[in-house]
């Protein structure tokens, strides 16, 4: 993975003396709230329900074992022992006291972390696929130009004060992992016809209270050229973009105005004149950047443990696990290990200090020293031999980090909601663990397939509640917190965006609604199909049919 | 008299700014001596009167594009871009349009809500005149804000103040 040199640690020291001066001004009465918001933003730093919340910047998810040490180090230290893995692959702290974050921010420093970026009207951290270097599918790997991309939008000087938030994704493979089509820009690298590198561009998508999906702006802008474009796309954004209202900022509402043929003109426009300038991309630079992504040192082996089979046979628990949560890895007897932050006791995508300390010695022994995380807020070891499965499993498992659902109805994407966000509608997180209680039957889900469900607290969707195969959101009715269910969104290549059902329901009713949905589609289905597949074909009356009844229904037409 | 922050110092600056009453047109017109900006309004309908002025200055607000210059920045010595807020970050971009697109060589000056942890964006975008609001900062505490301009030694994209990016000015070791 990408290692700072003297210039990147330079930079990240200078920000943590910045942010310290800053803070202190603030705590001096110097600067006002107001001036100050936009700077601890800057800096991932909100203020919420009970104290400050602290985003730490993981650029395109990667983590070291150091880094992990390092985050269970301030969760033990400044929080209250645990960390959460977001939605957009970073973690958050819930607890920190405001005058530590500068001593938070000098930690990191130290591991080569920051929280640059991580919230604001400014470029965000840049996500991409967490299988990233390891996936069969894989055209070319994204996370070299993530960093390029990373260095250049870090404090860029005409960027910094954007209409509303800037959000970045780069993929690099035939199966979509990093949402591009819900991004400012998605960005998806391959190679043309001719076999030149370069980027398929997307602009424009989004989720939010006005979900898009992004179109595409160009078939493929070659790759010296991916920093200019980003930069004419970014400056007709920040000239042009809606600064009257907050809901209408984001960029996909100026690309939607413009309609995305005159919306391009406008960037080819600009791109005239910067294209071939100085921020035009070196075979060096990039050179340099993808020599920290080399191959690690994999030794060659059968692709077929014999131990590992075995092992599965002989264990049905480690078999189960082994079907959903390891995943096949592109070199012959290496295997992707998903470790599931799902764990029905706990908030989706929490982590204890111990877990990352234990996280951080599994990926010493077993996986080169790398982790990453997930926008679906699990941990990736993406590099971890077949034959060390069964001692990672047993570890993990002792520790609460094998719970073997990955992509079934359980392993929710689901915001911190109205347990900690002051911007919440209705709680989310104990809507995950009511549903994964009612859930916990594993025959049951492997019987149900492959299935997203996803919860945000309100309509911001931080919890992608618009592309969760079934999407939940917490609404306000009378100062009372209830529930909306949509189906049929979905993420990845044919990324599509959910629809609601019908009225929405109280907290207790949850666990029955997905119950019923299920019942439908167990009942419909045809071929093995998955939940998705079914919704898509017979539309939503059989799952209205199913959740509200016969009678329910008419009654609502008539009224309608 | 009102503080400027000029090429990186604090220096006094007797400059006057016309601003256009609510409904009043930019027509009827009487200027005052001395060193002076006017808004982009007025500049447009006195352009010929005012292009013999010596160190005239024209003040455009967020929503005015610096392409209503093009073409007759010759006669201007001074571009003054408003904040009407801090959050608002389209003077950046206008900055940055003035010194490369349009190649303007005369002062360009951050006025409105210019806070100091803004300044070091502003100076990487072509502005080199900076001033925040009279009696936003005490004398002491402008001072103490040029440090702002320095915040980070070693930018790593390419922009006004520095117009090649980190990856073409040094060696960087894999
Ligand atoms: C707890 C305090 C939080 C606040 C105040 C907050 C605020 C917001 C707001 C206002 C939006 C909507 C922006 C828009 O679309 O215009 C949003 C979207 C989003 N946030 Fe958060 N958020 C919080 C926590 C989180 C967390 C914990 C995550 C990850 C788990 C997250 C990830 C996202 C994502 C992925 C989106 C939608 C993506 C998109 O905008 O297209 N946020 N957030
Ligand atoms: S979706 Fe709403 S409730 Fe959930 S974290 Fe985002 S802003 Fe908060």
């Amino acid at each position: 993975m990408y290692r700072y040199d003297p210039y990147d640690q330079k930079i990240v020291d200078e920000r943590v003396a910045q942010f310290r001066d800053q803070t202190r001004r603030y705590l001096a009465g110097e600067l006002t709230d107001d001036e100050f918001r936009p700077l601890r933003l800057q800096n991932g730093l909100y203020i919420q329900r009970h104290a400050p919340m602290l985003r730490i910047a993981v650029p395109y998810g990667l983590l070291s074992s150091t880094q992990v040490r390092k985050l269970a180090h301030i969760a033990r230290s400044y929080d209250k022992g645990y960390a959460h893995i977001t939605t957009r692959q970073n973690v958050q702290f819930n607890w920190p006291e405001l005058k530590v974050v500068p001593e938070i921010l000098g930690e990191l420093a130290q591991v080569q972390m920051h929280a640059i970026q991580t919230s604001g009207a400014c470029i965000r951290n840049i996500t991409s696929d967490p299988f990233a270097g390891v996936a069969g599918d894989e055209y070319l790997d994204p996370r070299p130009w993530c960093e390029v991309l990373r260095q250049w939008s870090t404090f860029h000087p005409e960027f910094a004060f954007l209409p509303r938030k800037f959000k970045i994704a780069v993929n690099g493979a035939e199966q979509d992992r990093a949402v591009i089509q819900c991004h400012d820009i998605g960005l998806e690298l391959k190679r043309n016809a001719a076999g030149e590198i370069g980027f398929r561009v997307l602009v424009g998508g989004g989720m939010g209270r006005t979900p898009i999906i992004g179109e595409e702006i160009s078939d493929f802008v070659p790759w010296q050229h991916i920093i200019t474009y980003n930069e004419a796309i970014l400056r007709v954004y920040n000239r042009y973009g809606r600064r009257d209202n907050l809901y209408k900022a984001r960029i996909k509402i100026l690309v939607k105005a413009l309609g995305v043929a005159e919306f391009k003109r406008q960037v080819e426009e600009e791109w005239a004149f910067g294209k071939d300038g100085a921020n035009t991309l070196t075979e060096a630079e990039v050179a340099r950047v993808a020599a920290h992504f080399t191959t690690p040192a994999y030794e060659t082996l059968p692709g077929e443990d014999a131990g590992y089979a075995g092992q599965r046979a002989a264990n049905t628990a480690f078999a189960a696990w082994a079907r959903r949560n390891v995943l096949a890895h592109k070199v012959p007897g290496y295997a992707i290990v998903v470790l599931s932050l799902k764990n029905p006791t706990t908030a989706p995508g929490d982590i204890t200090a111990e877990q990352l300390d234990l996280v951080a010695e599994w990926a010493d022994a077993y996986s080169f020293g790398e982790v990453r995380a997930t926008h679906e807020q699990n941990l990736v070891l993406a590099d971890v031999k077949q034959a060390d499965l069964f001692a990672l499993w047993e570890k993990a498992r002792a520790t609460g980090l094998a719970t073997p659902t990955f992509g079934l109805l359980t392993d929710i994407i689901c915001c911190p909601g109205g347990d900690f966000c002051a911007l919440a509608n209705a709680k989310s997180i104990p809507i995950a663990n009511a549903i994964q209680a009612r859930f916990d039957d594993l025959d049951y889900l492997y019987d149900i397939g492959d299935i997203e469900l996803n919860i945000s607290g309100c309509m911001n969707s931080c919890g992608h509640h618009h592309v969760g195969h079934i999407g939940i959101l917490g609404v306000d009715k009378n100062g009372e917190e209830w529930y909306q269910v949509s189906l049929g969104g979905s993420q990845g290549n044919d990324t599509s965006i959910g629809k609601v059902i019908g009225r929405s329901f109280a907290a207790a009713e949850m666990p029955d609604v997905i119950s019923k949905i299920i019942d439908v589609y167990r009942a419909q289905r045809q071929n093995g199909e998955r939940f998705i597949d079914t919704v898509r074909r017979t539309g939503l009356d059989p799952f209205k049919l199913g959740v509200y009844g016969e009678a329910a229904l008419k009654e609502r037409k008539q009224h309608a | 008299m009102p503080k400027l922050i000029k090429n990186g110092r604090v220096i006094d600056d007797a400059a006057q700014f016309l601003v256009l009453d609510e409904g009043q047109g930019p027509e009827a017109l009487t200027l005052p001596d001395g060193p002076l900006f006017v808004p982009l309004a007025v500049w447009q309908a006195h352009r010929g009167a005012l292009s013999g002025r010596a160190g005239l200055g024209v003040w455009l607000d967020s929503n005015e594009n610096v392409e209503e210059l093009d073409g007759n920045l010759d006669s201007i010595s001074a571009i003054a871009l408003n904040f009407p807020k801090f959050t608002d970050g389209r003077a950046y971009s206008a900055a940055a349009l003035l010194r490369s697109r349009y190649g303007f060589k005369g002062e360009i000056r951050a006025i409105g809500e210019v806070l100091r942890d803004q300044f070091f964006f502003m100076q990487r975008c072509g502005f080199d005149a900076i001033q925040p609001k009279a009696g936003k900062y005490s004398d002491t505490q402008l001072e103490e804000a040029l440090t702002s301009l320095k915040d980070f030694s070693t930018p790593y994209q390419a922009a006004i103040d520095q117009p090649e990016p980190l990856f073409r000015r040094v060696p960087r070791a894999a």
